[in-house]
C-alpha cells in the first residue's frame, strides 16, 4: 500500500531534482561572496550582481538583447497574426502546406537555419547588425505566434464573425471590434513567446552577432569561454527570473482565454 | 404595438427567390427554389436536416454567395451586395452573442455602426431591452445570462436597428420544450408589434405551425409545398408533406372515376372517397392520406357527422397516452392505420383483436 503511493511519488521526485538542479545551482553560486565559481559556496552576498549592474561589458549587450527582443516581439506579432488569419481561411490542403512552411525554422535543426541565416545575411552585409539579429530572430519567432493565435482562432465560434457582418460591421470593423478582442489572449501569449524567443536565443547568434550586435546569451559564452567568473551566474539568474515571469504571464493568460 | 415605440408603423420587406440555386462541390444544396415572401409576413422555411432551408437563409443573409438564380428585397436584386449593407436583422442558432461585450454593448453594436451618437444608442438600446422583457440586464455579460434570456437579447440586437426583414436560424432549438412554447408566442407577439417581414428556419414542424402565416416546406432542396399551416395539414400536395408535417395514415388505392371534384377510388374491394386537386385517369394506382385525430370508429360517441368513408379493421394495439387514446388497426388488405380518440372515461377502451368499423370524412381525404 505505502510502496505503491511513496514508488511514484519518488520517481517524480527524481525527475523534477533532476530538471531543476542545474537551475538550484546556478541561483545559490551567483549569491556566492568567492571570487570564482565553487559549490557550495563559502559565504553570500550581491557581490556578482553588483559586478552585473556595475560593468558595461554585461550591460551593453543586456540592453542590445532587450531592444532586439522588443523589435522581434512587434514585427513577429504583427506577421503571425496577419498569418494565421490567412492560413486560417485556406482550403485543407493548402492550409496545411502554408502551416508546414510557416513552422519549418521550429521543425529545422537550430544551427541548419543559423547556417542558412548566416550565408544569406553575409551576401548583403547584414552580420554583425542589429537589424540582422532582429530578422533573424522573427524568423524564429513567428512559428511560435502563428501556433497560439491559429488555436485562438479553432475556439473562434465563424457565426461570431457573420452576426458582426450581419449587423452592418465592415469586413475591417468586424475584425478591430470582434475578431481581434477575442484572439487577444493568443496574441499575447504568441508575442510573449517571441520575446522568449529572441531573448535567449543563442545558435543564431554566434553566427551572424558579429562584433556590432552582441546580445546577452552571446556574451555569456564567449564570457565562459575565455574566463570562468560568477557574474555570469548573477546574469543567468537574473535571466531564469525574467524568462519565469514571462511564462507565468503567458499560463494566466492561456487560463483567462480558456475560462 | 408596444410602448416601446418601434417602428409601428413601418412596413416589411418583399422578398423574391428566383430558381435560386447552391451547387457545393457536385451536391445542389439548394435546386431551383422560387419563393414570394409578402411584406409583413412570417414566413417559416420548414424541412430536415439537408433539405437547403439554412442553405436558402445564408444566401439571403449574404453569407453565401448563389450558384444561380436571384435574391429581390423589395424589387432590387442584392446578390451583389455584401452582408453589411443589406440591412437585415439576423438571430443565429446558439445566439451567437459577442461574448466580449455586454449585453448593452451587444445590442448597441449595430447603432454604433451606423455612427449612432451615444446619447441616441442609449435610448434605442434600452427600448430594445423593454421590448424583450430584459430592462436592467444592460450591464451583464451574455455568459452571465441563462439560454431564453441570451435568446432574446439576440432578437433585441438584430432589431435594434429597425430592420424591414429579420431572418431567425433555428433560434429555439437549444431550449427546453416548456421555454420554447412561451418564446414562440413571444416572437409571435414581436412580429405582430414590429410589424416586419420574418423569415424563420426550423425543423420543428409543430413550431412552424404554431408560428407561422405560410410556411414553405423544403426537401432535397426544393420547395415542396407553400401555404398556410392549415392548408399544409389539410390538404397536402404531396407524399413528403403529409408525412412531414403531423402524422399520416397512407392507404394504397386504385381510382375508379370521378364524382365532380371528389375522386373515387377502390381500396381493397372497399369505395374511398377523396379530395384531390388534380384529375387522375381510372385505373391509376394512387395512395390516399388522412390524418389518425380524424379518424373514428362508427359506432363510437364521438362520431358526430355522417361518416363518408368507411373501413373494416382489426385493434392490433391500444395506447393509453392521456389527453387521447392510440390505436394501431389493421385493415383487410395489411394496411396498417393509427387511429387516435381523445380519451374520456366514459368510453371503454377497445380490446386488442376486436374488429370494428372506422369511419371518416371525405373532407379529411387526400389523394397525393
Amino acid at each position: 500500500m505505502i510502496l505503491t503511493r511513496l514508488l511514484p511519488a519518488s520517481v517524480v521526485g527524481l525527475i523534477l531534482f533532476f530538471l531543476a538542479f542545474p537551475i538550484v545551482v546556478v541561483a545559490i553560486v551567483s549569491f556566492s561572496e568567492a571570487t570564482y565559481l565553487t559549490f557550495p559556496p563559502p559565504a553570500f552576498g550581491l557581490r556578482w550582481y553588483q559586478a552585473y549592474f556595475s560593468s558595461a561589458d554585461w550591460l551593453k549587450p543586456t540592453w542590445v538583447s532587450l531592444w532586439v527582443a522588443a523589435a522581434v516581439v512587434v514585427l513577429a506579432t504583427f506577421l503571425g497574426t496577419l498569418a494565421a488569419l490567412g492560413v486560417s481561411r485556406l482550403s485543407r490542403p493548402m492550409r496545411i502546406f502554408a502551416t508546414g512552411l510557416i513552422l519549418s525554422p521550429m521543425i529545422v535543426p537550430g544551427i541548419v537555419v543559423a547556417i542558412g541565416i548566416y550565408y544569406a545575411y553575409s551576401r548583403y552585409g547584414l552580420v554583425g547588425t542589429p537589424i540582422a539579429m532582429v530578422l533573424a530572430h522573427t524568423c524564429l519567432a513567428v512559428p511560435f505566434v502563428v501556433t497560439s493565435v491559429t488555436a485562438s482562432l479553432a475556439g473562434l465560434d465563424p457565426r461570431l464573425e457573420q452576426a458582426s457582418l450581419s449587423l452592418g460591421a465592415t469586413p475591417g470593423a468586424t475584425f478591430w471590434q470582434v475578431t481581434l478582442p477575442l484572439i487577444r489572449p493568443g496574441v499575447l501569449v504568441g508575442a510573449l513567446f517571441a520575446f522568449i524567443t529572441s531573448f535567449d536565443e543563442l545558435i543564431v547568434a554566434l553566427f551572424i552577432s558579429g562584433t556590432g550586435a552582441v546580445t546577452l546569451p552571446r556574451r555569456m559564452w564567449d564570457d565562459l569561454r575565455f574566463q570562468i567568473d560568477p557574474t555570469i551566474a548573477a546574469v543567468s539568474t537574473l535571466t531564469i527570473v525574467l524568462t519565469a515571469a514571462l511564462m507565468g504571464c503567458a499560463h494566466i493568460l492561456r487560463k483567462r482565454n480558456q475560462a | 404595438m408596444g410602448e416601446a415605440g418601434m417602428n409601428g408603423a413601418g412596413r416589411g420587406a418583399s422578398v423574391t427567390l428566383a430558381d435560386l440555386e447552391k451547387r457545393y462541390d457536385r451536391v445542389n444544396a439548394v435546386d431551383g427554389v422560387s419563393l414570394d415572401i409578402r411584406s409583413g409576413e412570417f414566413l417559416t422555411l420548414l424541412g430536415p436536416s439537408g433539405s437547403g432551408k439554412t442553405s436558402t437563409l445564408m444566401m439571403i443573409a449574404g453569407f453565401e454567395m448563389p450558384t444561380a438564380g436571384d435574391i429581390e428585397i423589395d424589387g432590387k436584386s442584392v446578390v451583389a451586395m455584401p452582408p453589411y449593407r443589406r440591412n437585415i436583422g439576423m438571430v443565429f442558432q446558439n445566439y451567437a452573442l459577442f461574448p466580449h461585450l455586454t449585453v448593452e454593448e451587444n445590442i448597441g453594436f449595430p447603432l454604433k455602426q451606423r455612427g449612432v451618437p451615444k446619447a441616441e444608442r442609449a435610448k434605442l438600446v434600452a427600448e430594445a431591452l423593454e421590448l424583450v422583457h430584459l430592462p436592467g440586464y444592460g450591464a451583464r455579460y451574455p455568459r452571465q445570462l441563462s439560454g431564453g434570456q441570451q435568446q432574446r437579447v439576440a432578437v433585441a440586437r438584430a432589431v435594434v436597428f429597425k430592420p424591414r426583414l429579420l431572418l431567425m436560424d433555428e433560434p429555439l432549438g437549444a431550449l427546453d420544450k416548456q421555454l420554447r412554447e412561451n418564446l414562440q408566442l413571444e416572437m409571435r407577439r414581436l412580429h405582430a408589434d414590429l410589424g416586419i417581414t420574418f423569415i424563420y428556419v426550423t425543423h420543428d414542424q409543430e413550431e412552424a405551425l404554431t408560428m407561422s402565416d405560410r410556411i414553405a416546406v423544403m426537401n432535397d432542396g426544393k420547395v415542396a409545398q407553400v401555404g398556410s399551416p392549415e392548408d399544409l395539414y389539410d390538404r397536402p400536395t404531396d407524399r413528403f408533406v403529409a408525412g412531414f408535417i403531423g402524422e399520416s395514415n397512407f392507404l394504397p388505392a386504385i381510382v375508379r372515376g370521378m364524382e365532380d371534384d371528389i375522386v373515387v377510388a377502390e381500396c381493397n374491394g372497399t369505395t374511398i372517397r377523396a379530395v384531390c386537386p388534380g384529375r387522375p385517369a381510372t385505373g391509376d394506382k394512387v395512395t390516399l392520406t388522412t390524418r389518425p385525430e380524424r379518424l373514428r370508429f362508427t359506432d363510437s360517441a364521438w362520431n358526430a357527422t355522417p361518416p363518408q368513408n368507411r373501413l373494416s379493421v382489426t385493434v392490433t394495439e391500444a395506447v393509453f397516452a392521456g389527453e387521447r387514446c392510440r390505436y394501431m388497426l389493421q385493415a383487410g388488405d395489411g394496411t396498417s392505420l393509427v387511429l387516435k380518440e381523445p380519451s374520456s372515461a366514459a368510453i371503454q377502451r377497445r380490446a386488442i383483436g376486436e374488429r370494428a368499423e372506422i369511419s371518416w370524412s371525405v373532407a379529411d381525404t387526400i389523394l397525393v
